[in-house]
């Protein structure tokens, strides 16, 4: 009963020996920092096709980019990275390294959802707009590139910051392809020092201290754009 | 081919080159609903030409085609005697679309101010991208052109800022920046308010005497009676009467005309 309330019984904290292995961390926050930008980055360029496919006039494109969004969108992340590792190989009959599939994974899942994102974007703009730059003589790709586009940007954006900090956490499930990211190179460093609590605290704060100045910036932005407004 | 037809076909095209827009045939469907139902219309340099008519009549769809906003269902279409294609592009002795809009001038309902542009961006934006003017001449013509609708001061404001009236007086200079052969305007003054439609049919009517070629979709009887030099009736996508503002609005010859123009006077 006294096992709990007395003082000397309860979990000593050692940071220190967690801190040996501080290298590894930074690692994986690299690893992690890497996998976010590569993945958002090419994310955002299937985000884009996809979302020019849902709005284009052909039918096929329109079907072919909603199936794309809703497989990735409707199945968890994790399955599609296990999937992409063990099971794609054996249909193309090739081995695709960790790296890869992982990378493709997550930049196929954030463009499914940044799709939807960017089309809505788009569809948000009154068509007032579209009329008024044709109007004036420009074409159809340069009244989306100067007139809609720029409009259409901040009304994505606080959508686009949102899912991007969501991306950052989902690198984590690059750890069951044994892919060297923060989550992974904490699992690395708990089974080295059995320090379980204090190495999982350490990536946490990790975590914040990334994407903490990210949400403050969507916040701050969204405010801004509301008294714009 | 005998030599009176001949003849015939020199006369037709110079008839027809004249003419800034000629249309033959016009009609246009959405979907099931054929909303114009074979329009011919004659454009003539330097005419004002109105177009009265009840709500649902096609005055707006008739104007929208003129500047290819809206794609003709079948029909023909020459711009100073060319024939207009519905591609962007000119090619093979047609205009095409993109040209057509650069010369033919247009201003909303709902003014569609780019509003992510201050007043003079919004006016330089056509010249700069289409007519790929540098920054230098685009702005100083806009300046003329803000200077000539009475908003010089506002040149740095954004749309928000402006009021209806200050709105659609931008619009028309952005569409003038152009430097556009014909300007429609598509019911320019509906969506404001009562004391500001004065300072809107102002420059219009400015833009009238000066000799720009212009037409006109409008509810404003009193105004259209006195800058057209033409009125055409539109009812249920047909030209049911036209003739001199005097002839057409003072006396009507069809009833539908005579109870649509009372329902204005009162």
């Amino acid at each position: 009963m006294a096992y709990v309330s007395t003082g000397e019984k309860m979990y000593h904290w050692d940071f220190y020996t967690v801190a040996q292995s501080f290298d590894l961390f930074l690692l994986g926050l690299w690893t992690t920092f890497l996998y976010t930008v590569g993945s958002i980055s090419i994310g955002i360029v299937f985000g884009l096709l996809a979302a020019f496919a849902r709005l284009s006039n052909w039918m096929a494109l329109r079907i072919l980019a909603r199936t794309y969004q809703e497989v990735f969108r409707c199945t968890p992340l994790l399955v599609q990275i296990m999937w992409a590792y063990y099971a794609l190989p054996l249909i193309l009959g090739i081995a695709i390294p960790n790296y890869i599939a992982g990378l493709m994974m997550l930049s196929l899942y954030v463009g499914s959802f940044y799709g939807e994102i960017f089309r809505g974007g788009i569809n948000a703009i009154d068509k007032g707009q579209r009329e008024a730059a044709l109007a004036v003589g420009m074409s159809g790709p340069q009244a989306m590139r100067h007139i809609i586009m720029p409009q259409a940007v901040k009304k994505m954006l606080p959508a686009f910051i949102n899912q991007s900090v969501i991306q950052v956490k989902n690198t984590s499930l690059l750890y069951a392809i044994s892919i060297a990211e923060l989550t992974y190179m904490t699992y690395v460093v708990n089974g080295e020092t059995y320090r379980p609590m204090e190495a999982y605290t350490v990536a946490a704060i990790m975590y914040f201290a990334l994407l903490f100045p990210l949400t403050q910036f969507a916040d701050y932005f969204e405010r801004r754009m509301r008294r714009s407004d | 081919m005998t030599e009176p037809n001949a003849i015939d076909e020199d006369k037709k095209m110079t008839d027809t080159q004249d003419h800034i827009i000629s249309v033959r045939g016009l009609t246009k469907s959405f979907g099931a609903l054929q909303v114009l139902k074979g329009i011919d219309l004659d454009l003539p340099a330097g005419e004002v030409l109105a177009i009265i008519g009840p709500s649902g009549s096609g005055k707006s769809t008739l104007i929208r085609c003129l500047n290819m906003m809206e794609i003709l269902t079948t029909g023909s279409f020459s711009f100073r005697g060319s024939p207009v294609s519905t591609d962007f592009r000119d090619k093979k002795g047609h205009i095409g679309a993109g040209t057509l809009r650069g010369k033919v001038g247009m201003c909303f309902q709902h003014f569609n101010l780019f509003p992510h542009l201050t007043v003079i961006d919004n006016v330089t934006k056509g010249p700069m991208i289409v007519l790929k003017e540098d920054k230098a001449t685009a702005e100083n013509h806009a300046r003329e052109l803000l200077e000539k609708v009475g908003l010089l001061d506002k040149c740095d404001s954004f749309p928000s800022q402006l009021s209806g009236g200050q709105k659609q007086r931008v619009a028309i200079a952005r569409a003038l920046a152009m430097r556009p052969d014909v300007m429609l305007f598509d019911e320019v003054t509906s969506a404001l308010d009562p004391e500001l439609v004065g300072e809107v049919l102002e420059v219009v009517r400015e833009l009238a005497e000066a000799g720009m070629t212009m037409v006109l979709v409008t509810h404003e009887m009193a105004f259209a009676a006195q800058v057209a030099d033409r009125v055409i009736f539109i009812d249920q996508g047909v030209i049911a009467e036209e003739g001199p503002p005097e002839q057409v609005m003072v006396n009507p010859k069809s009833d539908r005309l005579k109870s649509f123009l009372t329902r204005f006077n009162g």
